[in-house]
């Protein structure tokens, strides 16, 4: 091997992180949400995770197989955006829906764009969107957990009518990842102790959707405890590639995501607003990173 | 007297960027053991930042250690000195790891390390020592190379009142400053003392990192010790963080100055010498012997027993892997540190006067880079505050305009971006592309 020797640039170490890694350390942080869901909504829920994940995956492969692409299961981000998309679903949607779902966060939503990276809208929450937009009927058809009991009402319009523990535990009716509140939020706490996300995002969000919601009337603390906000806030707006890159920018996008949540909640005739927003904050990114972009830290002094 | 506590200044400032990076100071307890003469040393004419030597001996010529063989009339240059006693073989052209082809000496050595006569210099001013520096051969130890006169010169000046002395030695691995503190604190004090007389400093201090705790210990004692100017040397405790060593860092550090972006350290009044740098300036200005051995870490994985050596300069490097055994599967020999090492193409380049490590490694070479996923490590990590990741993109869509606004010419190529790349893009050479290529659009202007 001497006289083979290998001349490359510096640095000549590495810290070891690798993209796989981070994107396995937010699938570790949503597999209590997943469970918890699974055991509140049972087989069937499990079965839309399940597609939904394999779904991302298949799309992903099928992609880079057509367009003669390395395959790029192994980096772990289709199954990422495939994990979100099955938790904000329905427990009972139809599981070719979840299907769909995947393929078009995929494909069209990440592949279409130029592949890992180069997306600008979130791909799990843009999919929901669609999704929601093509089959309202099915996407708001909530279950109650443990039972049979079909309930379209979803919480936010049942304003008032939970505990807060209810909350938490999930012990109503919604979307598979986003009824408990208290997985979601370990899961979120294990991502910012592992420096994999900022808690700049996060707190930013739900605080602006706690205090708007407070501002217009409406019960601050159901707000944030209910619908998609703790899932949309620690796993879709936190999404390196569709947020901004600077601490600053970062804020204005949590408060920016909070304002529009409460806006689309209280005055739209939609039932949820967490997506929606996250998709308008997704196209101001380019344009947030602009303006916060972060100065050298040596400048010219100015004489005395 | 004992060491005291209260001695060792904090640093004024700290740096916001940067990285932790694991110690492998694994041979800081090695004291330096002489490399025995290797049979020939090849010594390349450009040893330093600046204009390229001329060979002042002919072949078939006799040397001793410590014989002028190049100069140059070109101030900014240092001059070379044999390192063994022999004969010129032959002058011959070496490609360094920067891929500059160079003139060098060849000499073989005949084995009897046959000293010079020596010529000991007498100091009565501030340019008899800068004079010195320059007769002395010496380079910025550390790494970079820069003439060690002309660092000095400006502060013949009034206007410059602080000597930092860098012992922060922030890489991995590397141990010979360390030693230099444990070792050779003599000439370090003995050398402060000497520029404290002749030139105006008012703040000398010696700045350490923190995971040196025995070095701080040694040069607090010795601070102690020599009571008469107890105040004028201080210890600094550095925080451990990578690139704290980085000269605009240091200064930002130890004095809270900012050195505004193109200027040097003497422009805010500070001059910044690696502390195995005023070691060998003083220990010409006490023997006549110019710098003609280094004291170097060998080490990395590909390398089976780690040490200190004192190796004579234009040693081939595998003379030194032989003499402390290698790995058959090394991938990699690097001049100095992993973050900031060049790597070497040849196993028979010689040390070089700049060189504070010998560095082999065996790598994993499987790791292949994958697309940007904007996670903003390099954004959070890189000291100077630059984006790596926008110049990537930038550089990767051709676009020369968004290039000239990201301010890359302050990047120090320091590693650290790249350090952290989750997708494992070569950042630090995507910076230096850069500059390259905006250097090039301005050339075309």
């Amino acid at each position: 091997m001497l006289n083979k020797l290998t001349v490359s640039s510096s640095p000549h170490i590495h810290l070891g992180e690798r993209t796989s890694g981070i994107m396995l350390d937010v699938i570790i942080a949503l597999i209590p949400a997943a469970i918890y869901g699974i055991i509140l909504f049972g087989i069937n829920a499990a079965l839309v995770v399940l597609v939904s994940v394999v779904s991302a995956m298949l799309s992903e492969f099928i992609w880079n197989k057509i367009l003669k692409k390395e395959n790029s299961w192994f980096d772990l981000s289709a199954a990422v955006t495939g994990l979100i998309l099955g938790l904000c679903l329905p427990p009972r949607l139809p599981i070719w829906m979840a299907a769909l779902g995947s393929a078009i966060a995929i494909i069209v939503v990440k592949q279409m764009f130029g592949g890992l990276g180069q997306n600008f809208a979130n791909p799990a929450s843009t999919a929901r969107i669609t999704l929601m937009v093509s089959f309202p009927a099915a996407m708001t058809s909530f279950y109650e957990p443990f039972g049979n009991i079909v309930s379209s009402a979803t919480p936010l319009v049942d304003d008032g009518a939970l505990t807060v523990k209810e909350f938490l535990f999930g012990i109503h009716g919604g979307c598979i990842g986003e009824v408990a509140i208290l997985p979601l939020i370990i899961g979120g706490l294990y991502l910012m102790a592992r420096r994999i996300i900022s808690p700049i995002i996060p707190t930013s969000f739900i605080a602006t959707v706690f205090v708007f919601s407070w501002v217009l009337g409406l019960n601050p603390l159901n707000a944030i405890l209910s619908g998609g906000l703790m899932l949309g806030a620690f796993f879709m707006a936190t999404d390196y590639v569709t947020t901004p890159s600077f601490n600053l920018g970062k804020l204005i996008f949590g408060v920016g995501c909070g304002i529009l949540t409460v806006v689309i909640r209280r005055f739209a005739a939609l039932p949820e607003g967490v997506s929606y927003a996250i998709l308008i904050m997704n196209l101001l990114v380019g344009y947030i990173n602009k303006l916060t972009m972060q100065k050298p830290f040596f400048k010219e002094v100015k004489q005395k | 007297m004992k060491y005291i506590a209260e001695e060792i200044l904090k640093p004024v400032k700290n740096i916001a960027g940067g990285i932790n990076l694991p110690h492998f100071k694994n041979t800081a307890d090695s004291v330096a053991t002489p490399l025995p003469d290797p049979k020939t040393v090849v010594m390349p004419l450009k040893q330093h930042i600046g204009a390229a030597l001329e060979p002042t001996v002919a072949v078939t010529d006799k040397v001793f250690v410590g014989t002028l063989i190049a100069d140059s009339e070109s101030p900014m240059s240092a001059p070379l000195h044999s390192s063994v006693s022999g004969t010129v073989k032959e002058i011959t052209e070496v490609k360094m790891p920067s891929g500059e082809k160079v003139k060098a000496i060849v000499i073989e050595s005949d084995g009897s390390a046959t000293q010079a006569e020596p010529n000991i210099p007498t100091i009565n001013s501030a340019e008899d020592i800068v004079k010195a520096a320059r007769n002395a051969g010496l380079v910025g130890l550390g790494g970079a190379g820069f003439p060690t006169h002309i660092k000095l010169a400006p502060a013949v000046n009034d206007n410059i009142d602080t000597l930092i002395i860098n012992a922060a030695e922030c890489e991995p691995y590397i141990t010979s400053d360390y030693r230099t503190c444990m070792d050779d604190y003599d000439d370090v004090f003995d050398g402060i003392y000497l520029l404290k007389k002749y030139f105006n400093f008012k703040n000398i201090i010696i700045a350490v990192e923190a995971d040196k705790p025995l070095a701080i210990r040694k040069l607090c004692d010795i601070a102690s010790d020599r009571q008469d100017t107890i105040n004028a040397v201080k210890v600094m405790k550095l925080k451990k963080t990578y690139p704290q060593g980085a000269e605009k860092f240091l200064v930002y550090t130890t004095t809270g100055k900012m050195i505004p972006p193109g200027k040097l350290p003497s422009d805010v009044g500070c001059v910044v010498m690696n502390i195995t740098s005023i070691a060998a300036l003083n220990r010409y200005i006490r023997t006549g012997m110019p710098l003609v051995s280094k004291r170097i870490t060998v080490d990395g994985n590909g390398i089976t027993n780690p040490q200190n050596l004192i190796v004579p300069i234009g040693t081939p490097i595998i003379n030194v892997l032989e003499f402390c055994g290698y790995n058959e599967n090394l991938t990699k020999i690097l001049y100095g540190g992993p973050m900031m090492g060049l790597a070497v193409s040849d196993i028979t380049s010689p040390v070089l006067k700049q060189n504070n490590a010998i560095l082999a490694l065996c790598e994993n070479q499987n790791v292949k880079s994958t697309p940007c996923i904007k996670c903003g490590r390099c954004l959070r990590h890189c000291p100077v505050n630059l984006t790596p990741a926008f110049v990537n993109a930038a550089l990767k869509r051709q676009d020369n305009e968004k290039l000239a606004v990201l301010n890359i010419n302050q990047c120090i190529e320091c590693g650290s971006c790249a350090y952290v790349c989750p997708a494992s893009i070569p950042l630090t050479q995507v910076m230096r592309t850069a500059k390259s290529i905006l250097r090039r659009n301005s050339n075309v202007k």
